[in-house]
Parts: C-alpha cells; structure tokens; sequence
C-alpha cells in the first residue's frame, strides 16, 4: 500500500495489519518488479501521469479514478472484457451504480438517452473527487453511452452535507426510442432492472431499488417520449467505512472483481493456474 | 438599524439582474430567443450593468432532473449579447452539473461575468471552475447557496476557499429565503469584515423579506446585490429589481439605472410573457419557513398532484432531511413514500 504522507493514517494502518508499504508514492511502485497489478485510487489529474509510467514498468492498472486512461469496466455489464489490456477504467462511484441500470433497459430496448444523478454524503468526498469534479461528469456520462448503450448520456452529482450522513442515492432516468408506452415491453424491462438489481447485489448488498422503475410520458427535445425512472440507494457494507459511503463501497467492489480476474488471468498466462 | 439610516453613506451596489436566469425556473425553461433579447434589451436600456442568462440550474442544466430548456441556453445567451450595448452578460455555473465544456461555449457567445454557485459547505468543489474564469479572464463570483443551513463562521471559512481560488466576490445566497434581516445582516458582515474582495447578496421572497433583507445586507456593507424583474424567480420569487431601484434611490443611493425605464421593462416587456406572478402562497412559505430550494416549488406541485399528496407535507419533509440545491429527484422520492405510507393508513 503506497500513499504520499508519511504519518498516514491509512498507511500506519495497513503497516499494522502487516502489509509492505511506503509514503514514496508512484515511485516506490514502479521500483518493486514484483508488483504485478496496481489499484490506483488517488485523482483523476494523478492517474493521468501514473498511466503511462505503469505501463512502461510493465504494470497492469485497475484505475479507481475519472482518468479513464484505459477501457472502462463495468462488472455485471462486461466483466470479463479487456483482460487483455494494461489499463482498465470503473468509471466513477455513480457509473458504477448507474451503468447497469441503464444497460438493463437498453439489453431489452434500445436506449437514445440516460441520465443519472449521483447524490452522495459531503463526507464520502474526498479530495480528489472535489477537485476533479468534471471528469466524474464528463467520464460517467461517456460510461452511460459506451457501457450502458445509451446514444447520449448526461450525469449530475450532487454532494449533499446533512448531519447524519445520507445514504448514497442514484436516480436514473433512461430514454427509449419509442414514442409511446403501448411500444414498450414493460414487464420485460422490470424483470431485466430486476434481475441486474440482484447481480449487482453479488458483490454490494446494500445495492437496491427504492421502489418499481416508473414508466413516465415526458416532453423532451426530441418531443414527448417514454422516461424510465429509477430510484437506487448504495448502503455500504460497513466493514471499514461507514455505511453511509456506498459511493466508495461500490467502488472498491467492483475494483476487487476486476482485479481478483486480472489475478487469476496472470497465474494462467504463467501456468500457475489451469 | 444606524447602518441603515446610513445606508446614503456609502458607495452605491452593483446590481445584477437575473430575470433571465433565476426567472427561467418560473418560466419552466420555456424563454425564447425573442422574449430574451426583448428583456436584456430593456434591462440594458434601463442601465442594467449585469444581466445573468442561463438554465435555471445554471449551464448544462437542461435535463429530465431540472426541466429541459426550450430553446438552448447557448443560444439564449447569444441573443442577449447581441442586443446589448454597456451591460455585461453573466452566467451561472453549478460544479457538478456545469463543466468547463459549456463554460467556454457560454465565453465565447458573450459571456464575460461567471457566477461559480456550491452548496455553503462545498466550496472546494469549485477550484476548477474558478481556476478557469481567471484564465479567461473572466470576472468570477462565488454563490454560496442555502445560507440559511451554516451560522456565520462556516461561511467565512467557504468564502475565503473562493477567495483563494481566484473569485473577485462572494455571495450569501438565501436559496431557500428562509433568512431573516438580522441573520442576513450578521453572515455578509462576517464576510466583509473576513475577505479582501467584494460580498453580495441574493435574496427569495418566501417569507416576504427579498426587499429587506437586501437592505440588510447593504446595511452590512454588501458590494452586490441581485434582482429580476417584478421578482420572477423560483419560489416565491427574489428582490424586485425596480422596487430595489426605487427603494434604493429613496435611501440615497444611486444604483445607476433609470428609475422609469426599469419600471416599464417590469410592467411592459416582462409582466406579458410571465405565465404566473410569483406570490407567496402556502407551498412557497413552507420552502421559506422549512428552508427548501426555492427551485422545488414547481416540481413539488406538479409531483404532488400526480401523487395525490399535499406538497406541503412533501416540502416539510424534505426541509427535514436537509435537501440541498439540485436534488429534484428527492422531492419524488419523498413523495412517493409519504403516498405509500396514506396508503398504508
């Protein structure tokens, strides 16, 4: 565990539990030939020169951060893709818990536009969050289109600081193309929310629907079209954080997924594994 | 009160007017090009110095979350630039909903004043974005939005986080118009006494106070000062700006902008096109007394009549669960849970 201050908490910590670490940043990383694969959780800005030295070392990058350097992950939409690559992106928190919404309409009916609004607690913000703020914008909007389908994807993020914490709510509003309700599979399109609700659940528990997606009719710019709302709240599991950050959570989740498969594709790729 | 028997003293504010932006929330984000021009056009005739022109929620607010724009915004600010000749064009910006993409669009159609708006408490998210306006060259001001939720001291130590980054004023902004004049009067003092730049105010109507508590903030030493016409804003509206002029002028203080002419843009060329006055009736006292986004009263209203609920009781609920600026989906989600509950009953 790498980090940048030495009197870290998060480091005095791992040091305890009796995992190597250095306050030497990047650095310290690029110089041990037996670090294979990197979680990089610091910014998007810090990633973006991390990129490339970790890939000139030889190193795989499972990229926590915006950047999006790499292609992006999503695990119940596509897992098991780019085990290839040397840099894979999650996207952001939101992504994380948006995408598969999305995806889940779009596998049924194709999707012309989503849109989502992250909601997460002041204090589940960190640093590089705060000041990164549009690449989680820019970056979950692309995941919307290149994950879940969509031909055009827009994402908000609302930091909300109420004392105590909230929960981290998702609202996902999905556009199909189709003018009218009666040209929709509805129950079809509540089994897929459905069951991708539960395949998320795999990995965050805490992971649900607020209630049955809701068929709307709405005026838009492309005139008065179907909007699918979803209201998605993210509680953390509370091993370590506190179970209001399911936004860090999902995260974290979906990053160990990634990463126990690009493990296990090493150890093949060396005949470790069979 | 000295303060404000003194208020012919002191150097005049600025004004801006947000009738185009502020006012787009009670408008539903339905202005077209030709109502924009008629209105900056009669603002800058009146000596409007600034006129701010955006989506209600500020760039990139054109969305199923807020409402979508009739017409784009871009195009919006274009037509207002083009028929001013001295006032300048301001946008807002809400990090997180706005990015830098539509700022630079904003700039180059006009755009010479940023208003960069957070949350009171979040000013951090807002360094990018005051980072750029410099680089642009742009005035830059902060909003510090839902006031009313932090005491003074938060305030201060938020402003000065915009001041570092670069803003060239601050506001206390009354999102809910749940301030009362003495608690207006304290936060803008404790920003003057703290910052080196400039401190404005803004003001909503929802406990008939915009007026007021405008003069309160002056009395604390504000340097700006917001309004729209005849108060068409969110909720039950903001500051008049010609009651402003006029109130301003009876104290002595010359705002710059012509008295008769401002009246008339109110009376002529806005009051036809507005599809409701703005009043504070029950829903909006509750965002005042509850302290609510102004912003949720339209959608409180819609949702609830479709819900078959009381948007008061939904109001109250999410003043009581501390929803902050641009969260109009709770006001659904809410909703629908108070529905399920009468239901259950």
């Amino acid at each position: 565990m790498v980090g940048i201050y030495p009197d870290s908490p998060g480091l005095a910590r791992a040091r305890e539990l009796g995992i190597d670490t250095s306050h030497e940043g990047i650095q310290a990383i690029l110089e041990d030939p037996e670090i294979r694969l990197v979680f990089d959780a610091t910014s998007a800005k810090a990633h973006v020169r991390h990129a490339p030295l970790l890939r000139e070392a030889g190193k795989i990058a499972i990229d926590l951060t915006p950047a999006a350097r790499g292609p992006y992950v999503v695990p119940p939409v596509n897992l098991g893709a780019h085990l290839e690559a040397d840099n894979v992106n999650l996207i952001t928190c939101g992504g994380q818990a948006t995408i598969p919404m999305v995806y889940a309409v779009h596998r049924v009916h194709p999707v012309q536009y989503a849109e989502i609004v992250s909601t997460v607690a002041s204090r589940s913000a960190g640093p590089g969050t705060r000041q990164n703020i549009d690449e989680f914008t820019f970056t979950t909007a692309r995941g919307l289109e290149a994950i879940g389908g969509a031909q055009q994807g827009k994402a908000l993020i609302i930091l909300n600081p109420a004392e105590p914490p909230i929960l981290m709510t998702n609202t996902v509003y999905v556009m199909p193309e189709v003018a009218s309700l009666d040209q929709l599979d509805q129950e079809a399109i509540v089994a897929s929310i459905r069951q991708m609700e539960a395949q998320v659940q795999t990995y965050v528990p805490g992971y649900r629907l607020k209630a049955d997606p809701l068929f709307d009719m709405l005026e838009t710019p492309w005139g008065r079209r179907v909007v699918i709302t979803c209201l998605l709240e993210v509680e953390g599991a509370g091993d370590f954080l506190p179970r209001y950050a399911g936004n860090l959570d999902i995260m974290t989740a979906a990053a160990w997924q990634v990463g126990n498969l690009f493990a296990r594709e090493l150890l093949k790729r060396e005949g470790a594994l069979v | 009160m000295r303060d404000l028997a003194q208020l012919a003293q002191r150097q005049p504010p600025r004004l801006t007017d947000t009738t185009l932006r502020d006012g787009s929330h009670a408008m539903r984000h339905q202005y077209t090009r030709q109502q924009v021009q008629q209105i900056a056009q009669a603002l800058d005739a009146a000596g409007v110095p600034v006129i701010e022109v955006s989506h209600g929620d500020g760039l990139g607010g054109s969305s199923i979350q807020y409402g979508f724009s009739r017409e784009p915004e871009l195009a919006l600010i274009e037509a207002a630039a083009s028929v001013v000749q001295r006032a300048r064009i301001a946008a807002l910006l809400l990090p997180g909903i706005g990015t830098r993409r539509e700022l630079k669009e904003a700039v180059a159609r006009g755009v010479s004043v940023l208003r960069i708006a957070t949350m009171c408490t979040e000013a951090d998210i807002s360094e990018q974005h005051f980072g750029m306006a410099k680089e642009m060259g742009l005035e830059a001001v902060g909003f510090l939005m839902m006031a009313h939720m932090r005491p003074p001291e938060v305030l201060v130590e938020q402003a000065l986080l915009m001041q570092r980054y670069g803003a060239d004023c601050v506001y206390v902004v009354d999102s809910a118009g749940a301030l009362l004049p003495h608690e207006v009067y304290a936060r803008v003092r404790a920003l003057k006494e703290a910052l080196e730049i400039q401190v404005g105010f803004h003001a909503h109507n929802n406990l008939g106070l915009a007026i007021g508590n405008t003069l309160a903030a002056l009395a604390a030493g504000a340097d700006q000062i917001d309004g729209t016409l005849r108060g068409f804003g969110a909720g039950a509206g903001n500051a008049a700006t010609e009651v402003l002029v006029a109130v301003l002028e009876k104290a002595g203080l010359s705002t710059g902008i012509d008295l008769f002419k401002i009246m008339e843009a109110a009376e002529f060329v806005l009051a036809p096109i507005m599809p409701r006055q703005p009043v504070i009736d029950r829903d909006a006292l509750i965002i005042g007394y509850a302290g609510v986004y102004s912003t949720f009263l339209l959608h409180a209203k819609r949702i609830s009549q479709q819900l078959g609920i009381d948007p008061a009781k939904v109001l109250m609920e999410l003043g009581r669960r501390q929803a902050v600026a641009g969260q109009e989906d709770w006001i659904w989600r809410v909703a629908a849970e108070l529905a399920a509950q009468e239901e259950a009953l």
